[in-house]
């Protein structure tokens, strides 16, 4: 099984690669990812000595560009193809049938995997992708619990990559549009699920405010722990009750699943983070290597470390963690 | 003010129902469908879109309304799950694809599979944003795809443009705006339970479980797994500009409360027989909790960008 690791700029890759990461995955400065964020990303200079240096360590690349292209931006999506085509890149993971098509078409030779962003969640979608782009591999959105992974990996041809560790998402991927609506801008048409130009925070006598678009989504005490500014991790009054309707700011974190995970087939894991610090990098690539290590080497005795839990539960957001999803009580 | 709608027949979009998203008694479903026969709507999609566990209308149940619907002259198209994700659930999409008397309405990759090679139409939670995708879909059969909701008027102007020819238009003009799919149920969670144990509690809430913001403003409402607005998204100001891009079709989206109003509202208006303004002003007084159309314009979904039909 693969670990595959986020790399948010040159140094984060180093330290991807560093740390025991099989495959990181990055993307270009601009909005064709979806972690379009200021100073992240790689230009040209930095993308090719991430190549060599990721290469000479036996490491692989993958590029995402895995938003949605609209007729007046295409140029720079087929243009990021073309790009990412002409670096010889490991693999190139998209979501945008359009752009699958102008890859699988121009660029035959181009190992595609459909991005999370996708949103296949079950064998006759990825049965519809592969026809169609020739994809090598699916990473499934965070929506399906471990026992429908396994379904999933028994009636499917493609190799499945999971989530593994990280922000979760509580949607499906590529179908939520709760960013635009408060801005205008979504991880589908901006690269960015609420983007810092529309967040305020502001302390007030009533607590620290956090507002998108104008829209208070959460108002905390000083003690309580600050999660990230999207709608889905807000709190909101239902029924004259003040709660975290859709979910509490908390982290992906499948470490105990580990044993399962395996055994059901999953091709790859994936840790989330392109827009983490180079520790966070560093930190959860090692732990993850050990604990796949481990795993692998007698999966019976598996068992998560203490350390390898607090080192994670430290980097997560409002540093709680949940199975989330995999585990069916979640749903 | 918005102008009034002057439109040659041939350019006049015609009017859309779309799919209950809701979980309604049987007999409100059949007393609502009945109400809106007696309407000028013109193409009724039928079917459960948001939770499988929904059974009080069967397939059967929706195929019979189906042919109630064509028997009114009506085009009916039956609309299929959003997020598939267990084998149930593909095993029931599978059979409403074998089902070949309507028209099918694909919401999720999945009916993609299944409907290749026939016609199909694409709802707003497959994602069609360029003119790759939309001439790959027309290639496997798409007659008509619904706009997704975020998207405005310069993509729609840039699609329309240079679409395959046959294939249609449809744009969400009115209803709470879809936003987003989840494995969890939100409402079961609201009611601190799972979903596997549900006890049907979205039946409680016929337009979703409203939530607002710690200060009061209504924001989103939860219907199961789906997350929509809290407010109602109208694009009627701009009927007139629908109808010369070439949109085909405007779908007003069921609640619980007046479809059958607004429904006609949009064919007076749509047919120039009621100024915009009245109608917006009979609109405004049928919703809870205000019209936004920020999206057609490229800004917030939440925005009402039509300030002067607020006076």
């Amino acid at each position: 099984m693969e670990l595959v690791c986020p790399a948010g700029n040159l140094p984060s890759l180093k330290a991807a690669v560093d740390n025991g990461a099989d495959a990181v995955y990055l993307g270009f400065r601009d909005d064709t990812n979806a972690r379009h964020f200021a100073g992240l990303n790689f230009g040209d200079k930095q993308i090719e000595e991430g190549l060599r240096y990721a290469r000479d360590r036996k490491v692989r690349v993958f590029v995402a560009v895995n938003t949605f292209a609209q007729p007046k931006g295409w140029q720079r999506w087929s243009a990021a193809v073309d790009r990412a085509a002409d670096l010889g890149v490991d693999a190139l993971i998209l979501a945008d049938m359009g752009v699958l098509d102008y890859a699988a078409q121009r660029h035959p030779e181009l190992k595609l995997h459909l991005s999370v962003q996708g949103s296949a969640t079950n064998p006759a979608a990825i049965r519809f992708m592969q026809r169609h782009f020739n994809i090598r591999r699916v990473v499934v959105p965070r929506v399906l619990s471990i026992a429908q992974v396994a379904h999933v990996i028994k009636e499917s041809e493609v190799p499945v990559e999971i989530f593994g560790f990280g922000s979760l998402c509580v949607m499906v991927e590529g179908r939520c549009l709760l960013s635009s609506y408060a801005t205008g801008q979504s991880p589908n048409t901006f690269g960015a699920c609420s983007p810092a130009a529309h967040v305020e925070w502001r302390d007030t006598a009533a607590g620290q405010e956090t507002r998108l678009g104008g829209v208070l989504i959460e108002r905390r005490g000083l003690d309580e722990p600050a999660g990230y500014p999207t709608i889905c991790k807000g709190r909101y009054e239902v029924d004259g009750d003040i709660r975290y309707a859709i979910e509490q700011p908390t982290s992906l974190n499948t470490l105990d699943l580990l044993p399962e995970i395996m055994a059901a087939g999953v091709a790859a894991i994936k840790l989330e983070g392109r827009q983490r610090s180079t520790r966070y990098v560093s930190d959860v690539t090692r732990v993850w290597r050990e604990a796949i290590d481990s795993c692998q080497r007698n999966p019976a005795a598996f068992r998560p470390k203490a350390d390898w839990m607090a080192t994670l539960a430290k980097v997560s957001e409002g540093t709680q963690t949940t199975i989330g999803p995999y585990e069916r009580t979640w749903h | 003010m918005p102008s009034d709608v002057s439109l040659a027949t041939d350019q006049r979009p015609r009017l859309s129902l779309g799919p209950i998203l809701y979980y309604w008694s049987r007999e409100q479903v059949l007393d609502f469908y009945a109400e809106i026969l007696e309407t000028p709507v013109e193409v009724v999609y039928l079917g459960e879109t948001i939770c499988s566990k929904r059974r009080l209308m069967r397939p059967e149940d929706w195929w019979e309304l189906a042919e109630r619907v064509a028997a009114s002259g009506r085009e009916p198209v039956i609309s299929t799950l959003a997020l598939i994700e267990s084998e149930g659930e593909l095993k029931v999409l599978e059979r409403q694809c074998a089902d070949r008397r309507f028209l099918i309405e694909a919401n999720d990759l999945a009916a993609l599979d299944f409907l290749e090679g026939r016609p199909f139409v694409v709802g707003t939670s497959i994602n069609l944003y360029n003119q790759r995708t939309l001439s790959f879909l027309a290639a496997r059969g798409l007659k008509r795809w619904v706009l997704p909701v975020e998207l405005g008027r310069e993509t729609a102007t840039d699609l329309i443009r240079t679409r395959p020819a046959g294939v249609e238009c449809e744009v969400f003009a009115f209803g709470r705006l879809p936003l987003a799919y989840s494995a969890r149920c939100f409402t079961a969670f609201n009611n601190g339970q799972g979903k596997d144990n549900c006890e049907f509690r979205c039946n409680e809430h016929p337009d979703g479980l409203l939530i607002s913001t710690q200060e009061n403003q209504p924001f989103l409402a939860l219907n199961g797994i789906q997350t929509q607005s809290a407010a109602t998204h109208n694009l009627l100001p701009v009927l007139g500009e629908l109808g010369q891009l070439g949109v085909d079709l405007v779908r007003v989206s069921p609640q619980s409360q007046h479809t059958a109003t607004v429904v006609r509202t949009f064919a007076a208006c749509l047919k120039g027989e009621l100024a915009t303004a009245e109608g917006q002003a009979t609109l405004r007084g049928l919703v809870p909790n205000g019209l936004v159309d920020g999206y057609w314009s490229g800004a917030a979904g939440m925005v009402e960008t039509d300030k002067t039909a607020r006076a």
